[in-house]
């Protein structure tokens, strides 16, 4: 550090950073020279207390990896067990899982486009995604009996069948919100703000993703059609029809558009899944989930999270418990070592929108 | 980029002249979903205790703590689900795993105090005002970690069962066994239910994990009848399964018959642990489960032990009553070697009359009288010594020693026990038509609900509400019953409706037989009379302590003589329990 830098410490009590962490910068004048991030704030050892619990007693602690978008962790949890277990599950579970996941993706986009925003001090738009996201969780309200915790993708299908006229609802708000999307459009896509500060920000050479193992909107957003949807389907999604959404402007920007048409993506999807969901059985039998031992063995599931790939690595030793879960949330590598090398150079205004962009998750990052 | 990009974001301002999204609490307030998981409730009648909650709750937030009120009783634990919703997340595996039903949750999500505490609380007993809300996670029992149904057991077909006294019940595969055990949830209510006190959930856990030496090791500590049980037992533990409350209860019995079967020598399964010998021996009077039980538990423990058996087999009722298509000689044969091959004394064709029973008192440190009930009720109606009369006990016990008995084309069983259902269904295989005749309803009959089933499918008829009058004899070597017919009279609330002859009306009945299953006394004439009348005796039944010791000193006594119950592990807890019994008189410790 030289004289004429400066150390500051961006959080972890700051409204601009995403979650519990911190960001150590050096400055001089207002660029960036240094950055160093600091996690640790939110950790709980999920992974640990995992080792130490009956599988069915990690279903209420693996969606809080990921507060926003819990349903990937009992998603990818669930799927894992029952890879290791060699239980099939009815085929309208994978299809009611595959909404779930959808409409997950989609409150969570639509929370991230209002706070794209507001990381760049515009707080309308936070609001309405906020307000506009509360639409969805009262699905998930309805669905599951919880609004943000669904605990509802368990071993062996889906809790609970979806409620009478379930189906015509979600159609209902998908048009709601398809209405409304302009209305943001107009007051984030077509802000001269918006697109002055994002356009050519944070922007990633393109050997970085490859280098690094950037994935999801991040790296599509560097031309690389990578989608764990597309690339290895999983529940439905081998079902519905759908291309990989790619932009090539590998900015801020870029990332942005691909977001935005994630949107559209979520909402094409829903609509598919409501049509072609099949009727039936929604859960299979399991064993008595009390002293379910699971045959010794490992698997790695992973699936499209919105923030990039998701996945989960687990060993049975063959007992009740599993002898390791490893959780690979991708903001670790997009909330730390893409980070770090992203900001040097960057100006200390941009620090927010550049964490918000990247959407930096910091309890994926500490399990 | 241009004028445009600057003011489009103004239409922001439209957003001004719509209705807010935010709702105004507390003056309007959002019911929450049909499901939603909010404050807990329960139905405090039907929880049982079990503990089920608290073993899934992933948050250890329920306690399970006793209740002013609730008394612990079988099949009931008394305690009750406390939460602490400082540590509960709503997640609702509790409910999803009550057995009962009895715990759900309200969409209730508003309760505001001042003190922590009230935030732990017993639901349905400290009362919080949402009790009678109807919306809120229940579970669905179909999709829930509770699994109701039983695995059927597979038995031979009717046509097939009354052709021979081969089994009827074909037991368990491996895999069906396996899936069964899993089905317990391991709340042990059971154990209370069971007289001898067996370690059920363990046993059940070892099955379900393939563990079957473990399991039937387990079920050896404190009962060396275990597959006897296995096949026959009246399984009252299966009464007070939590899972019956709103399935079927897990097949105890079945299991049991299932882990004991896949051995055929036990030697090589059960490690038993000898003590040193002891200078003190006990002398056994009859060698059914209840005698035997006591023999085995006394040899583990270094007594030496003599048996002493009027007939030419070991087993007592289990021998020569229970027939052979529901418990085979071999396997009887299989576990009564076995305790004899713990240095048991066996004497067969010894009958103790009142000399050798001074004898006994001389040679032994202690004596246990396990003689059961070996003489049969009578009607009591003129011309019952008719010789086409005969008497259940005498009748089965000639079939399982394979003496030659004759029924006849038409038979007649008077009674509704298990008994009464054993002769009809022995009858059955000996080709004779046979009808039931029972003073009450089918539904107040004692017999296993199964054993009536099993009689039934057989072709046994069942005649309700019969009392018989008098036997009269009637050509070609037949007998006729005359019989009336009853009314059931109310005896009013929690008692069992009494048959009352409707005087005035006869009936005949002209059959080949008359069996008689009304019931057994004991028969205590081989007690010499210094004894006999020190040891107080009660309705029948030798009147013991806890100890199983009856009013002499050191003598015990247990099963059937002394236990109204009547059922062999209830003979078999009694002999276990007797062994303390015997070892703290010899120690001069008896309480
Ligand atoms: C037909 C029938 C079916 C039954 N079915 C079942 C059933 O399915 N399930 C169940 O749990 N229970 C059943 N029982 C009851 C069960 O058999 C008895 O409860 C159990 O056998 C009682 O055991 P115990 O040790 O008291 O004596 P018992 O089994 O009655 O044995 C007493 C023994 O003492 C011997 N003895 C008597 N007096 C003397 C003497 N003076 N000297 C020497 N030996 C003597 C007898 O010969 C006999 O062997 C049935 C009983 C009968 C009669
Ligand atoms: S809802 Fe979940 S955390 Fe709460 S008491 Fe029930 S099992 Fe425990
Ligand atoms: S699981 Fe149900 S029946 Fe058992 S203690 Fe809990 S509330 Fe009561």
């Amino acid at each position: 550090m030289s004289k004429e830098e400066v150390r500051l410490f961006i959080g972890p009590q700051h409204p601009g950073v995403t979650g519990n962490m911190s960001v150590e910068v050096l400055l001089k004048g207002d660029t960036i020279t240094w950055a160093k991030t600091h996690i640790g704030y939110l950790h709980r050892g999920f992974e640990k207390l995992m080792e130490r619990r009956i599988y069915i007693k990690s279903f209420p602690l693996v969606c809080r990896i990921c507060v926003p978008e819990p349903d990937t962790n009992e998603e990818n949890f669930a799927r894992g067990l029952e890879e290791l277990a060699g239980i099939e599950i009815p085929e309208r579970a994978k299809w009611i899982r595959t909404l779930v996941l959808e409409l997950s993706r989609l409150q969570m986009f639509i929370m991230w486009y209002g706070g794209i925003a507001g990381s760049m001090g515009l707080s309308t738009p936070v609001q309405w995604g906020i307000g506009d996201r509360d639409y969805i969780l009262d699905l998930f309200e309805e669905l599951t009996g919880g609004r943000i915790y669904h605990i509802y993708i368990m071993p062996g299908g889906v809790r609970k069948d979806l409620p009478e006229g379930f189906e015509e609802r979600v159609l209902k708000l998908m048009d709601i919100i398809e209405q409304r999307l302009p209305e943001y459009d107009e007051i984030i896509m077509e802000n001269a703000v918006v697109q002055k500060r994002l356009k050519g920000l944070a922007k990633i050479p393109r050997d970085w993703v490859d280098e690094m193992g950037i994935t999801g909107p991040v790296a599509r957003a560097c031309g690389f059609p990578y989608d764990v949807r597309k690339d290895h389907p999983y529940e439905a999604y081998p079902y519905l029809d759908f291309d990989v959404i790619t932009e090539d402007g590998c900015d801020a920007w870029a990332m942005l558009l691909v977001r935005r048409r994630e949107i559209d993506l979520s909402i094409n999807l829903i609509r598919q899944i409501i049509e072609k969901m099949p009727k039936g059985e929604f859960l299979a039998r399991l064993p008595n989930v009390l002293y379910w031992k699971i045959p010794p063995g490992e698997t790695y599931v992973k699936s499209e999270a919105t923030r990039g790939e998701f996945g989960y690595y687990m060993v049975s030793d063959g007992s009740d418990k599993p002898r390791r879960v490893h959780v690979n949330g991708p903001s670790f590598v997009h909330g730390i070592t893409l980070l770090e090398r992203l900001l040097v150079g960057q100006n200390i205004a941009d620090v927010a929108p550049i964490m918000v962009s990247l959407q930096t998750c910091p309890p994926e990052m500490e399990r | 980029m241009g004028l445009k990009e600057v003011l489009k974001p103004l239409g922001a301002w439209r957003q001004i002249a719509k209705r807010p999204h935010t709702i105004l609490v507390p003056k309007v307030s959002r019911e929450a979903a049909e499901r939603y998981r909010g404050f807990h409730v329960n139905d405090l009648e039907k929880c049982i205790g079990c503990g089920t909650c608290a073993a899934v709750c992933p948050n250890e937030a329920i306690d399970m703590v006793p209740v002013e009120g609730i008394e612990p009783k079988k099949g009931d634990s008394g305690f009750r689900p406390r939460i602490d919703y400082g540590r509960c997340c709503w997640c609702g595996l509790c409910v999803d795993s009550c057995p009962t039903t009895s715990l759900r949750m309200t969409n209730e999500y508003i309760w505001v105090r001042e003190t922590p505490d009230d935030f732990v609380y017993i639901p349905g007993y400290h009362i919080k005002g949402f009790e009678k809300k109807e919306k809120g996670y229940r579970k669905d029992k179909e999709h829930s970690f509770t699994d109701y149904h039983r695995v059927p057991m597979r038995e031979l077909p009717p046509e097939e069962r009354v052709e021979t006294f081969a089994e009827v019940v074909l037991g368990y595969a491996e895999e069906e066994a396996r899936r069964e055990a899993d089905r317990c949830v391991g709340c042990g209510l059971c154990i209370a239910g069971c007289p001898d006190r067996m370690h059920i959930p363990d046993y059940i856990r070892a099955i379900a994990s393939g563990e079957y030496a473990r399991s039937v090791n387990i079920m050896y500590e404190n009962n060396p009848f275990a597959e006897l049980c296995g096949k026959v037992c009246t399984r009252r533990c299966e009464s007070y399964c939590s899972l019956g409350h709103e399935g079927d209860p897990v097949a105890i019995r079945w299991l049991k018959r299932f882990a004991t079967e896949r051995f055929s020598d036990l030697k090589q399964v059960i490690k038993v642990k000898k003590a040193e010998p002891k200078d003190k021996s006990v002398g056994i009077i009859g060698a059914g489960p209840g005698g035997l039980t006591a023999a085995y538990y006394l040899a583990l423990r270094g007594y030496k032990v003599t048996v002493y058996e009027a007939m030419p087999e070991a087993g007592g009722m289990t021998m020569a009553g229970i027939p052979k298509y529901r418990f085979p000689f071999p396997s009887l044969k299989k576990q009564v070697d076995f305790i004899l091959s713990q240095g048991v004394e066996l004497k067969l064709n010894y009958f103790v009359d009142q000399e050798r029973f001074r004898e006994l008192m001389k040679k032994h440190h202690a004596i246990y009288i396990g003689v059961g009930l070996m003489k049969p009720w009578t009607l009591g109606v003129p011309g019952e010594d008719h010789p086409n009369v005969i008497y259940a006990i005498d009748f089965l016990r000639k079939i399982n020693f394979k003496e030659p008995v004759e029924v006849g084309k038409e038979v007649v069983v008077i009674g509704g026990g298990d008994v009464a259902m054993d002769a009809a269904r022995v009858s059955r295989r000996l080709g004779a038509e046979v009808t039931i005749a029972y003073r009450r309803r089918k539904v107040d009959m004692p017999a296993d609900h199964e054993e009536i089933e099993g009689a039934e499918e057989e072709g046994v008829r069942i005649w309700e509400k019969i009392i018989p009058i008098r036997v009269e004899d009637a050509p070609e070597g037949k007998v006729k019953l005359v019989y009336g017919k009853a009314k059931m009279v109310d005896q009013g609330p929690g008692k069992r409706p009494k048959p009352v002859l409707i005087e005035g009306e006869e009936y005949e009945l002209v059959v080949d037989r008359i069996i008689v299953a009304i019931g057994q006394q004991a028969d205590l004439s081989f007690l010499p009379p210094e004894i006999a009348e020190k040891m107080e005796v009660e309705r029948g039944r030798i009147k013991v302590n806890h100890r199983q010791m009856t009013s002499v000193e050191g003598i015990f006594a247990g099963g059937d003589v002394a236990n109204r119950v009547a059922d062999a592990i209830s003979a078999i807890a009694d002999g276990l329990r007797a062994v303390k019994g015997i070892e703290l008189y010899f120690q001069g410790k008896m309480d």
